[in-house]
């Protein structure tokens, strides 16, 4: 059979953590299916990132190194991995699956008309034809996937759904090839104007000792005062989940997530929160987790230490009287 | 400036999902459903962007019957038109079959731009529009947060990278976007946009009427097959205490002080 290829990101020139994950995750796929493990680190420049990767048990690295790779452009990925693919025939190429994958990937999925199992939380391969495992439906739901057909097979990993630190490493460091690619044809569309952080963020969250999340279970703006008083009550921060911030209720730098602050306090209340990924990765490690929701089978749950079923308009003022009695003795 | 926007229907965030006795979709009887949130953002920029230069937004789903009702909520948003790809063919795809029965059919409309959401909240591939983009010929950009007037055949966008950082750049038309949940706050449909909503055209449409090879579609065209779809296990389980809202909320507080001791 033909190689696993993980395909490391690589940011100002170092792997990113992600990329070792993805790593872990091909080593287990390679090791069930007995096939040999190459990693592939693409960019301008990336000879350090590829000795680093290299540390890693892998059986070989090639290195796509070309200055049109940099700055990223979707259009110079895709060409240089299709290339690759189409040289080398490997059976599968996994990815991490970050946002710039996202931009990219399905490119190449198109280019090489093969199938992509995108953002897979854990993979089996029961007796041959691996299955891959994702969460559909906001988390809530589990779907073991397979590819049909021939092709390139195409995969990208949720970030910790393996641990970087599982990334075996070798006795010794992989073999480094240079894998040719010839960009002069590729056309690069997009033009970068500017890369920039927003302003920095008012309300530094990760310093709070006690944060009080809420989520589209407040159903308006005008319903945020209850959850406002708990938070004092509780001398805490008032922090939201995604959809809040999109809808304006509270600003973006209250905002807990992937796309917002990472955040760790003693105490982390999540008010009317499902619980989607996009928002666990951010609060996951808080001390302890308490959840109020009128979903039982809120993903939310899974974190928490305590959780409330029911109606949040009743419980978060119960709560908040209770807390302040509490305090007040 | 001719702007079709992709829309999926879904079923609502809060919806109880049972799965069906094929152990692999969702029961959709008497599931609400809603707009994809990241497509109802796609709309809006859409709906805005026609607004500020002139044009129209086409809308463009691909769903049964039954998705005939986000499509007029889409019209009442403001919408000119819709296409409905609905046939039996085109159920059951993945992202790449599904993309190829997509991209025909915008192909057909010759746009300027070809908006879409981020990802779907039911199966959530992340790939669609931007498979879209590729079979087009045409370059894209993901995760877009704002939009400015094209200018001299070139777009100039916002785009969300990881971890706090933005970019903006810029791009030749025609193109496709993904955008991303919370560009503009989202409009609600007004009673007159509801009413004309019905005298819209609807156009239902199926492989041959949109030039796309029935055997690329849907379930035939699919390259993943979903095998097995199933509640997952709980790994660790919170304590959920019982009673009503005074009785739980005491239970909580003497746990946060006596057990865990954060309080």
């Amino acid at each position: 059979m033909g190689a696993i290829w993980a395909v490391a990101q690589t940011e100002k020139g170092e792997p990113k953590v992600v990329s070792f994950e993805t790593i872990a995750g091909a080593q287990k796929l390679a090791a069930a299916l007995g096939a040999s493990l190459e990693a592939v680190v693409l960019g301008a420049g990336v000879g350090g990132a590829a000795e680093k990767v290299a540390a890693r048990r892998v059986d070989r690295v090639r290195v796509i190194d070309d200055p049109k790779l940099d700055p990223y452009a979707p259009d110079a990925y895709a060409a240089a991995l299709h290339q690759a693919v189409e040289a080398e025939k490997p059976d599968y190429v996994l990815f991490p699956h970050t946002y710039q994958v996202r931009d990219w990937v399905p490119r190449l999925a198109a280019t090489l008309d093969a199938g992509f199992i995108s953002d897979v939380v854990d993979l089996r391969a029961d007796g041959g034809e691996p299955v891959f495992v994702r969460q559909p439906y906001q988390g809530k739901l589990n779907a073991d996937c397979a590819f049909t057909g021939t092709g390139p097979r195409l995969v990208s990993f949720q970030a910790g759904a393996f641990l970087s630190d599982d990334a075996a490493k070798g006795d010794s460091a992989a073999e480094i090839v240079a894998q040719g690619v010839d960009l002069s044809a590729v056309e690069i569309r997009t033009e970068v104007l500017e890369t920039f952080q927003e302003v920095e963020n008012k309300v530094d969250l990760s310093r709070a000792d006690v944060i009080v999340a809420v989520g589209r279970g407040i159903g308006k703006q005008e319903n945020l005062g209850i959850v406002e008083e708990l938070a004092a009550a509780l001398g805490g921060q008032l922090a939201a989940s995604r959809p809040v911030c999109d809808n304006e209720w509270l600003p973006m730098d209250r905002q807990i997530g992937s796309s917002g602050q990472t955040v760790a306090p003693r105490l982390y209340m999540a008010i009317g929160i499902s619980g989607a990924i996009q928002h666990l990765v951010g609060m996951k490690n808080s001390g302890t987790i308490v959840a109020v929701n009128k979903d039982a089978n809120a993903p939310i749950f899974s974190v928490a230490d305590y959780g409330i079923v029911g109606d949040l308009f009743e419980i978060v003022p119960a709560l908040t009287a209770k807390v302040k009695e509490t305090r007040g003795a | 400036m001719k702007i079709v926007v992709c829309i999926k229907q879904v079923p609502e965030r809060d919806a109880r999902l049972r799965i069906a006795a094929d152990g692999k979709s969702v029961d959709t009887a008497g599931v609400a459903t809603e707009i994809n949130e990241s497509d109802q953002y796609a709309l809006e920029a859409g709906l805005r962007l026609a607004e500020k230069v002139g044009g129209e937004v086409v809308v463009l789903l691909l769903g049964p019957d039954a998705a005939e009702e986000a499509i007029r909520r889409a019209l009442a948003m403001g919408a000119a038109r819709a296409i409905h790809l609905n046939d039996a063919a085109f159920q059951g795809g993945d992202a790449t079959s599904t993309a190829k029965a997509l991209a025909a059919a915008a192909r057909q409309e010759s746009p300027d731009l070809v908006l879409t959401g981020l990802q779907s909240d039911d199966a959530g591939w992340s790939q669609t529009g931007v498979i879209v983009a590729e079979l087009l010929g045409w370059p894209s950009a993901t995760l877009i947060m704002e939009i400015e007037q094209p200018e001299g055949g070139r777009i100039k966008v916002k785009r969300e990278l990881e971890a706090g950082w933005f970019q903006w750049i810029t791009l030749p038309l025609p193109a496709v976007l993904t955008i991303q949940s919370g560009i503009y706050p989202v409009r609600y449909a007004t009673l007159k946009g509801i009413m004309g909503a019905k005298k819209k055209e609807m156009k239902k449409m199926g492989p041959a009427d949109v030039g796309v090879d029935g055997g690329l579609v849907g379930t035939a065209g699919r390259k993943v097959e979903l095998k097995r779809l199933y509640v997952p296990e709980k790994t660790v389980a919170a304590e959920i205490l019982p009673g009503d809202a005074a009785t739980a909320a005491a239970s909580l507080v003497e746990r946060l002080q006596k057990q865990a001791k954060v309080l």
